[in-house]
């Protein structure tokens, strides 16, 4: 599934890593090749060692077993301030005793970068952030985007190796996030440094990443490109965290060729597959059509540039999505039919269903 | 029906009838305080500053006039510069020790883990429940002529050749002083460094700084209100100190809070006592507002 994103000469590596605090396993066997200038998310709720392993990469922490490599060399026994990496933390770390500009330029200093190139490096990093004009702030007259900011220049003006980024934009609200998405993704691109993204927010990882690793429980889900893990969930925890999807219980029906069969709606079956199986179907891929699952729609709510229908069905609760383009659409209590391509959903078969790991 | 009780609500609460009695309010409620610092503080320390311009004779007494002899003495008597010039500077070298032994240690303190800090906490804030005499008496006791248990450790470590005289000497003064004054130093460094974002040592470390620069210059520059907060409350806690000074440096050795009350009490000279006590005052009073208006602008940007 990534075999094709994956370059001859990785940047960063991280084999078999696993970290344990006492008897808790904060994360398990994780194995990751990172190529230069790729964009990498680690997706998960809290609590599913995303953070830790971020940690582990910056030298905040160290492995319980397993090596990291950056350009081929251990990482191991490096001390976090020769690793050369640029941080980006959620409460930002700004030293709040210090100028916008004197921050920026503290790492420069510590790499004893002459003073003319580390003004002229400063000014340009701010003025990459949008902040030019901003070089005498202190961070607590700065506001929580503008802190961000500085803290992203902060960590780029040392040209690290990797750029690692720990929930850096969940503390802003929902129009500046989307906004500095954007910004992020664009300095990434110019820049082509190589980073790796920890956040719980699946739009923020599908919409920034080349690939995603969605973790849970200490343990590596899924890894991916976007459309990957969002069209092909490999378990139903990927399926359920990343965005919404309805499960519906259906059989396998008569034999070669055998059907898969969810109420009024059938679809040949793969080989190989019995019993009682479990499809899942994105709310978006479902359309109403004249022939297929037989529903009532419960509720119908209204969302701007779509409509949310609720519906009721023999094999469980159904939600559809469909666009607001402006044609009709079936009214609550009215009775429908729901229908989607065979290539939309995904079996799952209902004995696997407790241990449904990747 | 959310709409309808969202214009209720401003309705239901009366706006205009409670709204004299509830500004009023604050007045009565802040009237006996008031009443306790008038009675306590305001005319005792009035009536102090009007003592300090009485005349005094060995024979009349104090007589109620307003005159500046004893202002006059003061100033120009050498004796008095020389025990305000004694107590200012016991007073900032313990002050100095204070914080140079103290911020460290707050910071150590601040380091360790869990269980070993409440222990050293209680046993760095323990002092403070034992009264200032019974700890100043225990120094005496250590320092105790050319006996006391302190020279006999020096001695016998071979780190001086004969005796230091402890008792009766400004050493041994500010030896106990930095003693009784560490925990206020260390609680005042202590709540900065709660205040420090730990990420923030993590930041400065990933972009290439070692132990001693972080410390240096990112947790130093931080703490520092912290250990100027401390400096100011040591500094004038040391100044007007009177049981140490008074055990330690005895008679012999005054300063200007034992000055005061040997004039009160032993020569019986009530206005030139209260003309020692109001000058440290106001000395007092100018040093501390003056530094503590220095340390709130220096680091305004730290505080907000």
């Amino acid at each position: 599934m990534t075999t094709n994103l994956r370059p001859s000469a990785p940047l960063l590596e991280l084999e078999h890593v696993a970290k344990a605090f006492g008897s808790h396993v904060a994360v398990e066997d994780f194995t990751l090749a990172v190529a230069p200038g790729e964009f990498v998310s680690f997706l998960g709720p809290s609590g599913c060692g995303k953070t830790t392993t971020l940690q582990m990469i910056a030298g905040f922490l160290s492995p319980s077993r397993g090596t990291i490599r950056l350009q081929g060399r251990d990482l191991t026994q490096v001390h976090p301030s020769k690793r050369g990496l640029g941080i980006v933390f959620q409460s930002y770390a700004l030293f709040p005793h210090m100028t916008a500009a004197e921050n920026v330029a503290f790492g420069l200093e510590m790499q004893r970068v002459g003073k003319a190139e580390r003004t002229e490096r400063v000014r340009a990093a701010l003025a990459m952030v949008g902040l030019a004009g901003y070089e005498d702030r202190h961070p607590r007259r700065m506001s929580g985007g503008q802190q961000q900011r500085v803290a992203l220049a902060r960590a780029l003006v040392i040209r690290p190796s990797v750029l690692l980024l720990d929930e850096p934009l969940s503390n802003l609200d929902a129009k500046l996030r989307e906004e500095m998405q954007i910004e992020l993704r664009q300095i990434q691109r110019d820049l082509g440094t190589t980073t790796i993204l920890v956040t719980h927010d699946q739009t923020e990882a599908l919409s920034l990443s080349n690939r995603v690793v969605v973790m849970s429980k200490g343990r590596i889900e899924q890894i991916g490109t976007p459309q990957d893990t969002y069209e092909r969930p490999a378990s139903a925890f990927v399926a359920r965290f990343l965005g919404k999807t309805n499960d519906f219980s259906a059989r396998i029906e008569g034999a070669a060729p055998a059907r898969i069969v969810a109420g009024g709606w059938s679809a040949p079956a793969p080989a190989g597959l019995r019993g009682p199986v479990t499809i899942s179907v994105r709310p978006e891929r479902i359309s109403f059509s004249e022939s297929g699952l037989p529903a009532r729609v419960a509720a119908r709510i209204f969302q701007g540039n779509h409509w949310l229908f609720q519906c009721e069905t023999e094999c469980g609760p159904a939600i559809v999505v469909r666009p607001n383009d402006g044609l009709a659409q079936p009214g609550e209590g009215e009775a429908v039919r729901l229908a989607w391509r065979e290539e939309d959903m995904s079996i799952r078969d209902m004995s696997l269903r407790a241990g449904a790991a990747a | 029906m959310s709409a309808a009780a969202a214009t209720t609500l401003p309705a239901a609460a009366p706006a205009t009838v409670p709204e004299p009695r509830a500004s009023r309010a604050p007045l009565w409620l802040v009237l006996p305080a008031l009443m306790l610092f008038t009675g306590i503080v305001l005319v005792p320390l009035t009536m102090t500053v009007l003592l300090s311009f009485h005349d005094w004779g060995q024979y009349k007494g104090i007589e109620p006039v307003l005159i500046l002899k004893n202002w006059h003495e003061i100033a120009t008597d050498p004796y008095y510069a020389e025990m305000f010039g004694r107590t200012l500077r016991i007073a900032l070298i313990t002050t100095l020790l204070t914080a140079l032994l103290g911020a460290p240690e707050a910071y150590i303190l601040n380091r360790m883990s869990g269980r070993w800090r409440g222990i050293f906490l209680l046993l760095i804030l323990g002092p403070l429940l034992i009264s200032v005499v019974a700890r100043t008496l225990g120094w005496a006791l250590l320092f105790g002529g050319s006996n006391g248990l302190a020279n006999k450790l020096l001695l016998s470590l071979g780190l001086i050749a004969s005796p230091l005289p402890f008792l009766f000497t400004e050493t041994g003064v500010v030896i106990a002083l930095v003693h009784v004054m560490m925990p206020f130093m260390v609680l005042s460094v202590w709540a900065a460094l709660q205040r420090l974002d730990s990420q923030v040592e993590h930041a400065a470390m990933s972009l290439g700084a070692g132990p001693l620069t972080i410390l240096r210059r990112i947790v130093l520059p931080q703490v520092m209100p912290g250990v100027l907060s401390g400096a100011i409350i040591v500094f004038s806690l040391s100044a007007s100190a009177f049981a140490t000074p008074a055990i330690i440096g005895g008679r012999r050795l005054k300063v200007a809070a034992t000055l005061a009350y040997d004039e009160f009490l032993n020569t019986l000279n009530w206005p030139l006592g209260a003309a020692v006590a109001v000058l440290l005052l106001a000395g007092l009073v100018l040093i501390v507002v003056g530094a503590n208006a220095l340390v709130e602008r220096r680091y305004a940007e730290v505080f907000r």
